[in-house]
């Protein structure tokens, strides 16, 4: 199960690292979104995989950890309001340089590599 | 405490001025002089205690741990340089308010002159290294203010720059060396340093701390090749030259000679090179004074070579030569500030400086030039004059070098052809100016006798001049073997200033001088023809290339590394990051560790399977952007699952909801940009970005299986023993999040009000074109509001809130929670605006969301606040049980208030940026379609 774990957050970080070095402002977004899944799920197994063992006193004999439930809980509420945030960057963006670009440029070939 | 006073009167003093100007220049001479006199008042009534032998100390904290103290000393060496300071800058202030003309502000440069004033004060009474070189910084910044005092000259900000850098330059290098000091003595105290001068000598770094401290010196007190900053400098008020470069700015390198003599004098090194450039110095700089034209371009050479003379002096490591050298501090101090103020004079009458115009002087202003011939003589070193004395006292120590050999006859022979300069450039001073002829076309004529009040000062300084020069053991004696305790410490060897010692070599060696510069004089012709023909490159056009060079380069740099790309800025992040974190990864042995992993099942596999193919399908159709919304929501659905399967039913719970919320949000702000990513990234780039992509993808898989497959600890017991008996709750997820960490999710309510804030007000006045066809070039349908949608919303509302409350009250039980209850709730009712629009809501819901927002932080924030009423510490939380008919045994806790308020921040949050974005629609403007397809290369 670690193993799936693991290929889990590699594909989710990959994936969310390609789409933020897009150029665009949506699909930047989405990688934001994608990558901040990844890091979620990293914190969150932090605290080891335990099945059917809820944090919930008298619920069972065993119980998973509870830290970094809490905290991925607040970083999911976060991650919402970053997430709401640059959207709204991005709209603002749109409105003031005309075009959607990270860089702000109406054409986006970029020779500079 | 009056140490304090000393140093810091000036400063107070530096304000006064600058009020009292608007009562007139003589007042505002009056009110920059009070601070200066109750300075050098305060220096006198000590100076019984210094002659004694005593040292007076003075100490404060101030970042104790850093090393750095405000502590301060008077001793013999401040005691003299304080009253210089003072005394000199008091005549300074009286000369200045002649010498300025009306339309120059007085109060601003009677002002600096106090600020720079307090800095020189402060180096020569600091006993703290470190304090001493904040002071050291700020006479390099007041001089910078000094020199650029006619700041619309570009003369002035040139020569005020260069002044700066170098000044600058070596105050860092100082400062360097005073670190190292430190490091090698343990302490910054300068009392500590001195009395550790073998320990200082003895350490393998001493010299690089001696050349760093040298550099300090040498910068600040104009020594070759460091040297042509100063002439440049004269292109401050006559005023600030005089006190600039006669007693203080230029002296404080020599100062901090004198300063670390105890500590770092006495090897071959600092033989070789402190005597070597203050020879060089002198010699160069005499030669040079004398092909000058310019008045105060004579001065400041002479004032480089008197200043070679000096460090020479401090560099042979004999005792005679120390004091010689302290001695000669005064005696230039004087003669100098005295024939800065004579060419002030004769600029201001005249309206030149040029000594091929200014002739026959005598006639129009006999009593200045009565006055400048004695300091000029002085300065040749004639007898009777101060200059002489201790002029002496230099050719007698160049004759006792045993250290050079064979070589040793070289040094009073180039110290002899550079006394024969000093009084050619001396004798040129008071021929060319006061005889030799009729002036040359000035540009005011006649000239006149300046006001007595110009004269009185530099009268003071001559009398001085003479006074010294013909009764030394009267007059200087007492302040000489002050400060000659305070630099060479308590073996004083027995010396004697006298006007005669008999017919021996130095006498030979002044007469020599005295002859050959007058013959150099009248045979000057043949040597200024000499002179012109060489090449001279300018220092100052020569400087400013050389930073105008260094500015190109440093644009250069940036202009490659800041190109202003965001995209490539996370490139480079993206990399460092993966570089960063390979070196911490790379040494690992193996990434299995040894804890054994846990069985895979087939819904598992199948689940994982869905996620790989909706993140990867995310990233392969991203151009198109709603799909990709699609496939992404499928992720974030598979995420919420993953909780669930690891015992985590609260993230699973938040996670559902939250994403609900984020890809309707996505799906709004979708609807006013583009519905297609242009295929606009190179193969190059493409192939670089995967790289990077992958690489950070395989480098957290690694590291989450490393970490996964080994031990680990945890202080989750505490959590879970304490949870009930101190939380009162048995969800120990909501019971950390609303108790134990209350502070935290404080914290996280307040960024998501204030994220909603600032949503707010980045959507104020946005206006944005609005498409009237979709990404396939459907029109978007004019009825916005489907009847089924519309009449199943408003069912589900009250059930929706329902369950809110449900899931609330339990929360501090089983999985639930403020956070998810509020995020029900704001789907339950973005639900209604989607399906009946936002009119239809705010006819019926009028709300003012941003309040609500700012009300649930409140309601949390008094709730922490509440607990200090009883006298716990803030956000101690509290519980009780009551029954309840029907319900049953209930538990009301004050956490539950907290949840409440981050309920109602997240409702409020989420509501705030959902409706304004859903607002947008109305306040934008249609576009037709023809400007939508401009803006995105999609053709339908």
């Amino acid at each position: 199960m670690e193993a799936l774990i693991s290929i889990i957050i590699a594909v989710l970080t990959g994936c969310g690292v390609y789409l933020m070095l897009r150029g665009r402002t949506f699909p930047v977004i989405i990688g934001l979104t994608l990558l901040s899944y990844a890091v979620n799920l990293f914190i969150f197994v932090m605290g080891r995989l335990h099945s059917g063992a809820p944090a919930v006193i008298g619920a069972g004999d065993r119980y998973t950890d509870p830290l970094p439930q809490a905290l991925v809980l607040t970083a999911i509420v976060i991650s919402f309001a970053m997430t709401a945030f640059l959207l709204v960057l991005a709209l603002r963006a749109r409105a003031e340089l005309g075009n959607d670009h990270v860089d702000g440029r109406p054409t986006a070939e970029d020779d500079a590599q | 405490m009056t140490l304090l006073l000393v140093i810091f009167l000036p400063l107070l003093g530096a304000c006064m001025p600058l009020w009292c100007e608007r009562y007139g220049r003589t007042v505002c001479a009056f009110s920059a002089a009070v601070a200066p006199l109750i300075s050098i008042g305060l220096l006198i009534y000590h100076l019984p205690v210094i002659f004694a032998g005593d040292v007076l100390f003075f100490h404060q904290e101030w970042l104790p741990l850093l090393g750095m103290n405000l502590s301060l000393r008077l001793d013999g060496l401040s005691m003299m340089f304080g009253l210089l300071i003072t005394g000199i800058g008091l005549l300074v202030i009286l000369y200045a308010r002649y010498y300025l003309a009306e339309k120059d502000s007085l109060g601003k440069l009677y002002g600096l002159l106090q600020i720079f004033m307090m800095a020189m004060l402060g180096i020569v009474m600091s006993d703290n290294i470190l304090l001493m070189i904040v002071f050291w910084e700020l006479t390099s910044l007041s001089s910078f203010l000094l020199i650029s005092y006619w700041s619309i000259k570009s003369e002035a900000r040139k020569g005020a720059r260069m002044a700066l850098m170098i000044t600058g330059a070596g105050g860092l290098a100082l400062l360097a060396g005073a670190l190292l000091l430190g490091d090698i003595v343990g302490s910054f105290s300068l009392s500590v340093i001195l009395a550790s001068g073998d320990e200082i000598r003895a350490h393998s770094l001493y010299p690089v701390v001696l050349i760093l401290v040298l550099l300090g010196a040498f910068t600040k007190s104009a020594q070759f090749p460091f040297h042509f900053w100063l002439p440049h400098a004269m292109s401050a008020p006559t005023p600030v030259s005089a006190y600039l470069h006669s007693a203080t700015m230029v002296k404080a390198g020599v100062f901090l000679l004198a300063r670390m003599y105890p500590a770092l004098a006495g090897t071959d090194l600092w033989f070789y090179i402190v005597t070597g450039t203050g020879l060089t110095t002198l010699v160069f700089a005499a030669y040079t004074a004398l092909f000058k034209h310019d008045l105060k371009g004579l001065l400041a050479f002479s004032t480089i070579s008197h200043l070679g003379l000096i460090t020479m002096l401090f560099g042979l490591n004999s005792q005679l030569g120390a004091i010689a050298g302290i001695f000669h501090i005064i005696n230039h101090a004087t003669f100098k500030a005295s024939l800065f103020m004579a060419a002030g004079i004769i600029d201001h009458e005249t309206g030149t400086r040029d000594m091929r115009r200014i002739n026959g002087m005598w006639r129009y202003m006999p009593v200045t030039a009565t006055v400048a011939m004695v300091a000029a003589s002085a300065m040749a070193g004639v007898p009777l004059l101060n200059g002489f004395l201790s002029k002496e006292m230099f050719f007698a120590e160049t004759l006792h070098l045993e250290a050079l050999g064979h070589y040793a006859w070289l040094v009073p022979l180039l110290a002899t052809l550079a006394g024969i300069f000093a009084v050619a450039y001396s004798y040129r001073f008071i021929h060319d100016v006061f005889f030799n002829g009729e002036p040359i076309d000035l540009p005011k004529y006649p000239p006149h006798e300046a006001p007595p009040y110009m004269i009185v000062p530099m009268a003071i300084l001559v009398v001085l001049c003479v006074l010294v020069g013909t009764l030394p053991n009267f007059t200087v004696a007492p302040f000489l073997d002050a400060a000659s305790l305070a630099v060479i410490g308590t073996e004083m060897p027995s010396y004697k200033i006298a006007i005669w010692h008999g017919f021996n070599l130095p006498l030979v060696m002044s007469f020599i001088a005295l002859a050959g510069g007058l013959l150099l004089y009248y045979q000057r012709k043949g040597f200024f023809a000499f002179y012109e023909r060489q090449y001279r490159r300018d220092e100052k056009i020569v400087f400013e290339a050389r930073v105008q060079r260094s500015v190109r380069l440093a644009q250069s740099i940036t202009k490659r590394l800041e190109t202003g790309s965001l995209q490539r800025y996370l490139v480079l992040f993206v990399g460092m990051a993966i570089v960063a974190a390979g070196l911490e990864l790379w040494p690992l042995a193996s990434f299995t560790g040894g804890v054994a992993t846990t069985p895979i099942d087939g819904v598992s596999v199948l689940a994982t399977l869905v996620l790989i193919v909706g993140a990867l399908g995310t990233v392969i159709i991203h151009h198109n952007r709603f799909a990709a919304l699609l496939l992404l929501s499928v992720v974030g659905l598979i995420v919420a699952l993953i909780f669930v399967r690891f015992s985590a039913p609260d993230l699973a719970l938040t996670q559902l909801s939250v994403e609900v919320v984020t890809i309707v949000l996505m799906m709004l702000s979708l609807y006013f940009l583009p519905q297609v990513s242009p295929s606009e990234s190179s193969r190059l780039r493409i192939s670089r970005d995967i790289l990077l992509a992958s690489a950070a993808g395989i480098g957290m898989g690694l590291l989450t299986w490393a970490v996964l497959t080994r031990p680990y600890d945890s202080i989750a017991d505490y959590y879970l023993a304490n949870s009930v008996s101190g939380g009162g709750g048995t969800n120990v997820v909501n019971v950390i999040l609303v108790d134990f960490r209350g502070f935290d999710t404080l914290g996280e309510i307040t960024v998501l009000a204030i994220a909603a804030v600032g949503i707010f007000a980045m959507l104020r006045r946005l206006r944005l074109p609005v498409p009237n066809a979709d990404g396939t070039g459907r029109v978007w349908s004019k009825d916005p509001y489907p009847p089924i949608l519309m009449v199943l919303a408003r069912i589900l509302l009250p059930l929706a809130l329902m369950v809110s409350f449900y899931i609330f009250l339990r929360g501090h039980n089983l999985p639930g929670g403020g956070f998810i209850a509020g995020l029900i709730t704001s789907v339950a009712l973005i639900l209604q605006y989607v399906a009946s629009g936002t009119d239809w809501v705010q006819q019926r819901l009028d709300w003012p969301y941003r309040s609500v927002a700012a009300g649930g932080v409140l309601i949390a924030t008094a709730t922490g606040l509440a607990s200090w009423v009883f006298g716990y510490p803030f956000l101690t939380s509290t519980f009780t049980h009551v029954h309840w008919p029907i319900v049953g045994e209930f538990e009301l806790a004050s956490a539950m208030v907290f949840d409440t308020g981050v309920y109602i921040t997240v409702v409020g949050a989420t509501l705030v940026i959902l409706s304004n974005l859903g607002k947008l629609a109305q306040t934008s403007y249609d576009t037709p379609a023809e400007t939508t397809q401009e803006e995105s290369p999609w053709k339908p």
